[in-house]
């Protein structure tokens, strides 16, 4: 079939897919909608339609990035606007749903969008509700609004057409095309995707490899996830794009088994663009060809690392080695080889589709476009957004997210997960872009974002990361194998009363020799936590170092659990809850807490209702 | 022994369905794991004649990475996120709670093979946290008072 031909059937899919002759239900299955209960969302609002006998077109798409209000569903019918509803749990689905199709009403309570047209009463448009303001949305595109297990909805939305448009460019014009966008490596290290290509182009070897890097590993970071779940031709163009510029005939996608609803899209995927000849052998009759595979991860965090990665595909521990020789001079079985991330690659198609002019419009001089942030924590609306480079953080904290989940108030935000650090409160008027974010001693990162407020210990957060980096150090240099795990005793220590004089000075020196000795971005990034913290939370530091007490309350070891006598109605919640039975007392007597028992996880201070659990 | 020897089949199953090739170990493993559960010592032997390397390197790559085992695993495969959106929200208290009701520690598995306990590093679903995975099954916006009933469904 030719691509005018595939073109043609899927404008067919599509126009069944938008028609507004009869109802018909999106429902966000991506992972995130599941965990929140949309599959059976799915099946009650089914045996709804069929009990009632009322024709309806049901698809699955992605993720819209709303995912405080998952499970999400939009529901049209004829005559009345296409509107988004959240908080859909247990039985709001056939309320809404009966109200929405038999009665003609909106249910302004559950809606959040109005999908197709403007406003409908206090219903906003999407695009003027208060999380898509201030979004633009290129690697994002299609994500929630297209069935992602179908090529056609891609096609019909302007997918394949970058790809076509490369295979009718040289090689060297795609790289150069890539090149003026600015694109910067997306994965973390922000490298100039442009450069990288050509690195590899030029090397003059008749095998050589492309590799999509889906490892996403960083705890708190889940952009990669939902681009795969949602649009994974973005990235199977994005790769045959840039396969076709280096000179690459062979790929893999490695993806974390973490992800399995992303790699069983991907299969599916890779499959439909195999059969409509937009990769494989002798792509649209154009001699090119290109094969794809998917590489499946073992649960290792350094395999990330690109040389890490490397070794892990072919067969070994995944273990970085020192660079040069670059991936591109010798990667994979020692041949050239380019590793982009997931959403690098989902830029690519629209920047050879619509021209790097375009493409330059967003952004600041040093970071052109976009940025995907995965937005979690204590905010009120988590989600994943994507928002031109410049944005400040508070636009991104107060005006995307709507600030604060709770009550508390935001202290700080994290970015970049364990390579990335801690940015106080006072500084979110820092535009986002690569230099601002180092020049405050974080990173832009992959993307993780997440937000903390005054319940959050700042100590308790950079001893969090240390554990994690601690655990996945694969061990093969020195200074970040022995300096995670000295930083690490030293965090120990001091959030559980047990510092000596000099741990902070001690810490601070550590954590320097680790980000200057370590063999690769695992150890060189991984005392950026800590020192970010230490830069801008002493206090806090001080405070448990010296005063022997958590400012928060957060650090479980420095605290102390009592029951008020007066307050203690013997209840006996506290005594259900506890893990370790320190809890004892008749019924309608007063509890008492055993403190050799208790290992203060605070259970009982959650559970009580009468305020009789003391902390302190 | 006697245990072991009932995975023969998987195991030839398994390999015959790759090849020779070094860059088949991982997704070898995946599959053995897949199949049986963890890796037992005689899967180990067997990989490593049939890729034509040391047991040495196929008991390094198994223990390198955290998906693989090699001890037998519980029936119902509990895990529960430790990423930082979870951690904030109070993972500290699910693992816990679940430790009560199971009685084990992470990393272990019940005498009778129920359950096993795990602790897992992110799985990306950072804006339900805190999160916790029943074999495939996610269970978002978890609290400690949740865990006992969604143990009693399991089978």
């Amino acid at each position: 079939m030719t691509f005018p031909e595939t073109r043609e059937r899927a404008a067919e899919r599509w126009r069944e897919f938008t028609a507004d002759n009869t109802p018909r239900m999106l429902v966000g299955t991506g992972t995130c909608g599941q965990a929140a209960g949309a599959l059976s969302v799915m099946t009650e609002a089914r045996s709804w339609f069929e009990n009632r006998g009322i024709p309806v077109r049901v698809y699955e798409v992605g993720c819209l990035g709303l995912c405080y209000a998952e499970p999400l569903v939009e529901l049209s019918r004829p005559g009345s606007p296409a509107v988004l509803y959240g908080h859909l749990e247990g039985e709001v689905i056939r309320n809404v749903l009966g109200r929405y199709f038999e009665k003609g009403e909106l249910c302004e309570e559950y809606a959040l969008a109005v999908m197709n047209g403007p406003a409908a009463g206090v219903i906003p448009a999407f695009n003027d509700h208060p999380v898509m303001s201030g979004q633009v949305r290129v690697a994002l595109r299609n994500c929630g609004l297209i069935c992602p297990d179908s090529i056609e909805h891609y096609i019909a939305t302007g997918g394949y057409t970058g790809l076509v448009r490369a295979l009718e460019m040289s090689p060297d014009a795609v790289v150069q095309e890539v090149s003026r966008s600015g694109l910067r490596g997306r994965g973390g290290a922000g490298f100039p995707t442009g450069v990288k290509w050509d690195l590899c182009r030029k090397q003059e070897r008749e095998e050589k490899f492309m590799i999509c890097n889906a490892d996403e590993g960083d705890p708190g970071a889940f952009m990669d996830r939902s681009l795969l779940e949602s649009d994974p031709h973005s990235v199977i163009e994005g790769l045959a794009i840039a396969a076709y510029a280096i000179g690459a005939r062979n790929g893999y996608i490695y993806v974390r088994a973490e992800y399995p609803l992303a790699i069983e899209r991907l299969r599916i995927a890779i499959s439909q663009a195999e059969e409509c000849s937009l990769i494989g052998d002798n792509i649209l009759g154009s001699g090119v060809s290109f094969h794809l595979a998917i590489k499946k991860g073992a649960g290792a965090f350094v395999c990330g690392e690109e040389t890490a990665l490397l070794a892990s595909i072919e067969g070994r521990r995944g273990m970085p080695r020192s660079r040069p020789p670059f991936p591109a001079q010798r990667g994979l079985h020692g041949r050239p080889t380019t590793i982009n991330n997931v959403e690098t690659l989902a830029n690519v198609p629209v920047i050879l589709r619509d021209g790097s002019a375009a493409y330059l419009r967003h952004g600041t001089e040093d970071s052109r476009g976009t940025k995907t942030f995965a937005l979690a924590g204590k905010v009120k609306r988590t989600g994943l957004i994507e928002v031109p480079f410049g944005i400040t953080l508070r636009e991104i904290v107060h005006g995307i997210g709507g600030g604060a989940s709770d009550s508390g108030k935001i202290k700080a935000v994290q970015t970049g997960g364990p390579s990335g650090g801690c940015i106080p409160a006072r500084l979110f008027d820092l535009p986002v872009d690569y230099r601002k974010l180092a020049e405050a001693g974080a990173i832009i990162g992959s993307g993780g974002m997440i937000v903390m407020d005054e319940s959050t210990c700042m100590v308790d957060i950079a001893r969090y990361f240390i554990d994690f980096t601690q655990k996945e150090s694969c061990g093969k240099c020195v200074p970040c194998r022995l300096g995670t795990r000295q930083m690490l005793e030293i965090l120990e220590d001091i959030t559980s009363g047990r510092a000596r004089d000099n741990d902070l000075a001690d810490l601070q020196e550590i954590a320097n020799s680790v980000k200057v000795a370590s063999l690769c971005g695992l150890g060189q990034t991984a005392p950026n936590p800590v020192l970010t913290t230490l830069r801008y939370f002493r206090d806090e530091y001080e405070a448990h170092a010296r005063e022997r007490v958590c400012p928060v309350g957060a650090c479980a070891a420095m605290l102390v659990y009592t029951i008020d006598a007066e307050k203690c109605v013997g209840c006996r919640a506290c005594m259900r809850v506890c893990p370790v039975q320190a809890v004892s007392g008749e019924a309608k007597q007063v509890h008492e807490i055993d403190l050799a028992v208790c290992v203060s996880c605070g259970a009982c201070y959650e559970v009580c209702k009468f305020d009789a659990v003391k902390k302190g | 022994m006697h245990c072991e020897e009932s995975y023969k089949q998987q195991i030839d199953d398994v390999l015959s369905r790759h090849s020779g090739d070094r860059g088949e170990l991982i997704p070898i493993l995946q599959e053995l794991e897949e199949e049986i559960g963890y890796i037992p010592r005689e899967a180990i032997r067997r990989t490593a004649e049939h890729l034509g390397i040391n047991e040495s390197a196929v008991y390094g790559v198994v223990t390198f990475y955290a998906q693989f085992h090699l001890t037998r695993q519980g029936k119902h495969r509990i895990k529960v996120c430790q990423g930082t959106a979870c951690h904030v929200r109070g993972a500290g208290q699910l693992l816990l709670a679940l430790k009560k009701s199971i009685g084990i520690d992470p990393g272990a598995t019940t005498d009778d093979y129920r359950y096993s306990l795990e602790r897992v590093a992110c799985f990306g679903s950072c804006a339900l946290g805190p999160v916790m995975l029943v074999n495939d099954a996610v269970h978002g916006r978890m609290t400690p008072d949740r865990v006992d009933d969604i143990l009693e469904q399991l089978e």
